[in-house]
């Protein structure tokens, strides 16, 4: 593989991860808001 | 639905996570364009060298969670807040998925410069046993436990766990290794256009942490409003298996219940 190569997967690999563990988290966020009190849940 | 439900999105987003979100985008073109088009090859190390600016950037966004996992669990140990055992347990969460992400962008990096993905130099083996120490914090915080017991067990593993984290920042330091030495710091060389985009994606990591902590803290409390709520439930089911005429139910539970 180039050099360019291993910067690619380097680059999408660090993306990729952090968009799905932030989708995951927001996903799970709006779940468990769904079970909870509005007072419970005031964010500022 | 009620009018308070009806104002009170079901999210844990707020207009300082949108804000920030969208920075943070905007943050993450910034660095792409800066780090793959507008800065230069290095004259030792050629293209492979771009890997520093995501590499660098994360493995401090990482230092800073590890550092609010202890500021949250000495501050819970002292306190015995809610607020600030939140902090501990998400900031651990999203570190370790910087952890992870600066051991795996630091193999992806080391192939082309080192000729190997991985070796046990001193700065890898430290840092890999970071990320299990913390890994550890994360499994001692499910073991079935009452919740100040909990707290105060990963409380204690945060502590003994950042013992580490000097270590790994040394440890270039004091052993011969592959691993160059500190990127950051008082005898390091980068300069001009290299270290203008490391520090912006610095930033960028660092808001986009923010970020990720801010709802994943969010989420932590909606875990443990649940769980509360659940444990007053049982107590009132309780109660009434027990034939006590007066079952006080909290607003809270009558709000799940319902």
């Amino acid at each position: 593989m180039t050099q360019w190569g291993y910067v690619t997967v380097g680059y999408v690999l660090v993306f990729v991860v952090l968009a799905v563990y932030a989708v995951r988290t927001l996903l799970k966020g709006r779940a468990l808001s769904k079970q909870v009190p509005p007072e419970s849940r005031r964010w500022m | 639905m009620t009018e308070s439900e009806a104002t009170v999105p079901a999210h844990t987003g707020s207009r300082t996570t949108r804000l920030l979100g969208l920075a943070t985008l905007v943050g993450i073109a910034v660095v792409l364009v800066l780090g793959l088009v507008v800065t230069g090859p290095d004259a030792v190390q050629g293209d492979a060298a771009r890997l520093i600016y995501l590499h660098v950037p994360v493995a401090v966004a990482m230092n800073v969670g590890f550092g609010l996992t202890t500021l949250g669990s000495v501050m819970w140990l002292w306190k015995k807040s809610r607020w600030w055992d939140t902090v501990a347990v998400s900031a651990c969460e999203v570190g370790l998925v910087y952890t992870g992400l600066t051991l795996v962008t630091g193999m992806v990096w080391g192939r082309p410069t080192w000729g190997v993905y991985w070796t046990w130099d001193a700065r890898l083996t430290t840092f890999s046993l970071l990320f299990l120490l913390y890994l550890g914090y994360l499994v001692v915080r499910h073991l079935p436990a009452e919740t100040e017991v909990r707290n105060r067990r990963s409380a204690y593993v945060a502590l003994l766990a950042f013992v580490d984290v000097p270590i790994v920042y040394l440890s270039v330091s004091w052993w011969r290794g592959l691993h160059q030495s500190a990127t950051l710091s008082l005898s390091s060389t980068i300069s001009g256009l290299m270290l203008f985009t490391l520090m912006t994606g610095m930033i960028v990591a660092l808001m986009g942490f923010a970020w990720l902590l801010i709802h994943r803290f969010r989420v932590a409390w909606l875990e443990d409003e649940l769980d509360s709520v659940g444990l007053e439930l049982a107590i009132s089911e309780r109660r009434a298996e027990a034939g006590m005429t007066s079952v006080n139910v909290p607003a809270t539970v009558e709000a799940v219940v319902r």
